[in-house]
This record gives C-alpha cells, structure tokens and sequence, in this order.
C-alpha cells in the first residue's frame, strides 16, 4: 500500500533549527507498521531521521511517540489503521509533555525521576523469612494488570496536567506507586499512601482517562490513581479538599439524590477556610447576575428514600 | 423518536439554559422528550463518587437504567459527563451476569431489576444516529454562515472510547464537527477539543484548573473561532463561568463566547436567543449574536 508519513524533525545543532513538517511517500506492505515506515525512511530515504526503537514487539517500550495527535507505540499500530478517516498523511510527533532531544527522541529524565520518587522497590518490615516472600496467587493476578507497564511514556505524554504543572507525578508513577501499595510483601503502605496524598499526588490527577485510553498494555494509569484516593481517603487521609469534595459529593447524593452544587464547594473548602470562601464570591455575584446561580433550597428528588437505602446498604458492606 | 430525559444535575442547577435550550431545540427537530420519567434517577456519581466506592455508582447507575426500562424509552442525555460515566457502568453491568444480579438484589428492595437493555445516548449522537445529519442541515432556516465554531467534546463523551460504542459508531468521533458543518458554520479545528477543561479539579487545584481553560480558549481565539461549542455542561461551567479567572490568572483577555450544543443549533433554527438564555452566560454572547445578525 502507498501512505505519507508526516514526521515533525527538529535538530538543535542543524542551521536552521526550527521544527518542521517533513512528508515521506511510501511503498509498504499491507501489515506495515508505523515503526516499519519510519525505519524505512531512516534506511532507504533520508538517514538524518532519529527515533528509538529496539524489538518492534510492544515489549521494550522504546518507540512511544504520538500518531495523529496521540500517544502510541509505533511498533504496534499499523500503518492501514494509522490513516485518517477520509484520507491523508499520517502525522507522527515526538511524545508529548518531555524536552524534544531531537526528532522522535525525547528526555525521559524526568519520567524516571518521577518512578524513582516513588521509590519502586518492596519495603518490607521485620525479620526476613528463611526462605522466599510469599505473596497469594490473587494478589498477584491482580497486580500483574500494572506490572504490565512498559515504561513506555504514553501516559505521560498525553497527560493533561502533566500539560500545564510539570510538578504532578503523573500516570506512569502513580501507577506504579499502587502496584507496591496493594503488593502483600510491602509494609510502607501508610508512608507511601502519606506522601501519594500530597501536592502533586494522586488529587490533581483530573480524571480525563487520557492515560486509560493510549496506555499500550491495559494498565489503566487512572483507575490506579482512584484506588489510591479509596486507599488514602480509608487510611484517614480525609483532610485535603479532594477527599472532602468525595466526601461533600457522596453526601449530597445520598442526602437529595443529586448534586447540591451550592454546598458543595462550601463543605469541600470548609465554611471558616476564609480566604478560599471569599474566592467563591465573585464567582457567585457573576452566577447571580447572570441568573445562573443553582437554587437554594435544594430540593430532594422522588424517590430519594431508595437511593439512601443503596447507599446504606453498600457502606455497610465495606 | 421520543426519549426520556435525563438531564443530569447541571442542567437543573447553574446551567438552567442548556435544560431550556434543549426543550426547544428537540421540539424543533422532531424529539419528543419524556421529562418526567427520569425524575427519580440519581446523579450519575460523575466520576467523584466512584473514587469513593465503584460499586455503589454501578448501582446507582443500574437504578437509573432501570426506571429508564420501565418507561419502556430509550435514554437520552445531554451531558458528556454523564454519558461517559453511565456507558462506562453499563458496560461492567452487562458484561458480567453475576455482578448485574448482584446489584440487581440491592435494587429489589425498591421493585426494581435492570435487565441490561439501556443504552444511554447523548443528545449529540442521537441528532447524528436517529435525527440525522441530512435532516439537520434540511430543518436549518437560518444558516450560521460566516460563524468560526471551534468543537470542546468533554473528555467523557471521547474516551474511554472502548466503552462508548466507537467501534460500531465510528461517526461518533466526530459527530460534533458534523453539526457544526451541518448548520452552516465553520468548524475551527484544534487540539484541545478532545482534551480536559479543568472542571475536575476546579476546588482542588485551581491553578491547573484555570491553566487548561486559558489555554484552550486561547488557543481556539487564536485560531480564530468567534465561540467554543460544548456538548457538556461541566465543560460550559469552567470554560464560561472560570474564564474571568482564566484571564485574570493568565493575564491576557479571552472573551471567547462558550455555546452549549443545542444554542447553536437553536440559533441555526431561528429560537429567539433570549429563549435559549443565550443572554444569561458569564462571557457575554452579545457581540457574537449581533455578527450573527441575531437579537441578542
């Protein structure tokens, strides 16, 4: 089959080092994939073109990089998939989120200390055991769906916070950050959960399921992320305004079946938290003026009584 | 073609306008809306609740698509939050029997049971699936010519994109950029569209919060658009209400008009704006409407 590659080169050390499009026409196989476009690029058209890549088997997550404005690896999206609806080339960018080296190369520097921060390795506590650790074959299972993370980036490149606060952890570390709190062989869940619960934590993830949906093994960053709310909000980590907007949420649903959205910055921010409250008031004044304000007497809806008994039902179950 | 309405808290709450807008637009275009049906149905959880307990959203969720059953109506949102978060449910719901009876006994105390036949669909896709696009563009009297709409999806609505039928709807991907051609005006394309507005982390980091709307907005300014059009109100609460302090944050002017989805199809065909409340946004639509030629 014949396809163009749009690939975006950049080159701090050529003469004109500005970013650009550049457009290869190929001839490629049918099952072609991305990565095997590029490579014949480098090989048989133009040698300049830099990218990492290594088994070209979604193993050694090496070829991250973004294929029409998202994250992937090249080496296992195929070229016949990668066209766009109604024709046209296939843009190919470096990962986003991390310093362009050159090319398709990025820093991964960060991205490591990152994972580094969230010290990966098993902390166990008291007497070492005669012979190996032994962990239950069901939390195994259930941890091999993160230990399936290839350290690829992907999360990471198309994380929008990570898009405007360099300072947030991030998918990929966070993930692995649960992985060593659900692991039986580790006892700093307390610690780890402590640290995960601050600025930067596990509270500014916003939830755009970004990283669930390029995440090239199924890990799932952001279902991670929740676990570690759960965890941190049951370990008494109630404290920060993410746990008391969970908290201010849930009330408002089992209370009237629906969101109060008056109260529920109030009850997140705490009515004497004076500084953060007058914050709310010219936005209030504007909602007012606007005949946007939600009603004041928030009213229950019918039927209310079942949901409370869900709700009655499912907390005492936990 | 009639549907129960659920029109999720925000539509009842600060954004009054998209719940008005809605009546009129559907009425226009031949959907008949049940709005009493879903009246009991509980918040979705939007996500916040599941951080806390998955299951008890499931069952929320399962209540709501129950009553949804017993009205014997398809079910029909006009929120990206919602959609996502109750496609996401009913996925986990209907591909395993043994969790949907589970939840099922904590329904039964109410008489209710889901059977697993709902199949919650956005008013967006149910203009581009049932409506269709064709009898969109046929029913437009007043063509928005010469009007720069860049699309703002609400991150739910696009992904996880396993769980919102893309396989099978391949049109759903861009089912917003089809309405905007197919009322005449002129689709401003722009990377920010699929991404997150910053709601979600309005009262916890609100710094990032107001980053993610400057930039977007900006970015659709720069690129031109004269407005931003929305399909989820959580987007218009932070991209309209949070925009004063996007600027301010920022400290560049923005004045980027945020339209729900059914106030520019409205305005596509003839509503009187006021109607739509077009006149009670936090950025005013004033300027906007008076290029459009429109009242405002």
């Amino acid at each position: 089959m014949k396809a163009t590659l749009r690939v975006r080169r950049f080159d701090p050390d050529s003469d004109t080092p500005e970013a650009h499009f550049q457009e290869y026409d190929l001839d490629v196989e049918d099952s072609a994939t991305v990565l095997d476009g590029l490579i014949k690029v480098r090989e048989e058209v133009d040698g300049t073109l830099t990218l990492r890549c290594s088994c070209r088997s979604a193993i050694c997550g090496s070829c991250a990089m973004r294929i029409n404005g998202q994250a992937g690896l090249a080496c296992n999206t195929k070229i016949s998939d990668a066209v766009p609806r109604g024709g046209g080339p296939i843009t190919i960018e470096p990962a986003g989120n991390m310093q362009i080296i050159k090319d398709l190369v990025v820093d991964f520097q960060p991205f490591w200390d990152k994972v580094r921060a969230v010290e990966p390795w098993l902390q166990p506590e008291g007497p070492e055991p005669e012979t190996e650790y032994v962990a239950p074959n069901d939390a195994m299972l259930h941890e091999a769906g993160v230990m399936a993370c290839i350290m690829c980036g992907a999360c990471v490149s198309d994380c929008t916070v990570l898009a405007v606060d360099s300072n947030f952890l991030g998918p990929a570390a966070l993930a692995k950050a649960y992985r060593l709190v659900v692991d039986p062989r580790d006892d700093a869940e307390a610690s780890r959960l402590a640290r995960l619960d601050e600025y930067g934590g596990v509270w500014d993830c916003t939830r755009c399921m970004e990283c669930v949906e390029v995440c090239p093994k199924g890990v799932a960053p952001m279902d991670r992320i929740m676990a570690l709310r759960d965890k941190a909000m049951e370990r008494g980590h109630t404290g920060t305004y993410g746990a008391r907007h969970a908290d201010a949420f849930a009330d408002s649903i089992k209370h009237s079946g629906w969101l109060d959205e008056l109260k529920l910055p109030i009850k997140t921010f705490g009515l004497f938290n004076i500084p953060k409250i007058l914050g709310l008031v010219p936005v209030g004044i504007r909602a007012q003026l606007a005949g946007k304000r939600p009603p004041i007497f928030h009213k229950s809806i019918p039927g209310v009584q079942g949901i409370r008994r869900i709700f009655d039902r499912m907390e005492s179950r936990r | 073609m009639r549907y129960a309405l659920y029109p999720g808290c925000v539509a009842r709450g600060a954004a009054p306008e998209l719940y008005t807008a809605t009546l009129q637009v559907c009425a226009r275009l031949g959907i008949e809306l049940d709005v009493d049906s879903m009246r009991g149905a509980a918040c979705t959880g939007a996500g916040v609740l599941q951080e806390k307990n998955e299951r008890l959203g499931d069952a929320l969720n399962a209540r709501t698509f129950a009553l949804a059953e017993r009205s014997g109506l398809p079910l029909m949102t006009i929120c990206s939050t919602c959609q996502g978060v109750m496609s996401q449910a009913n996925k986990r719901l209907t591909q395993d029997p043994a969790y949907l009876a589970e939840i099922n006994a904590d329904l039964a105390e109410e008489g209710l049971e889901y059977r697993g036949s709902a199949d919650p669909r956005h008013l967006l896709w149910v203009i581009l699936e049932d409506v269709g696009i064709d009898k969109l563009r046929s029913l437009v009297v007043r063509p928005l010519t010469g009007f720069k709409a860049a699309p703002f999806y609400g991150c739910y609505i696009v992904r996880p994109s396993s769980a919102l039928g893309f396989e099978e709807h391949p049109d759903r991907q861009d089912a917003l950029e089809q309405v905007i051609e197919a009322v005449g005006a002129e689709v401003v394309d722009f990377p920010g569209k699929t991404l997150c507005c910053g709601f979600p982390i309005l009262t916890i980091n609100q710094k990032n919060s107001l980053r993610m709307v400057a930039n977007h907005t900006l970015d659709a300014r720069g690129r031109g658009a004269d407005a931003m059009v929305t399909p989820c109100p959580l987007c218009h609460l932070n991209l309209d209400g949070y925009q004063p302090n996007a600027a301010a944050a920022a400290k560049k002017p923005i004045e980027l008009p945020i339209l729900h989805l059914p106030q520019m199809i409205g305005l596509a065909l003839d509503i009187d704006p006021k109607a739509m409340r077009l006149n009670k946004h936090i950025v005013s639509t004033k300027k906007l409407l008076s290029e459009l030629a429109v009242a405002p």
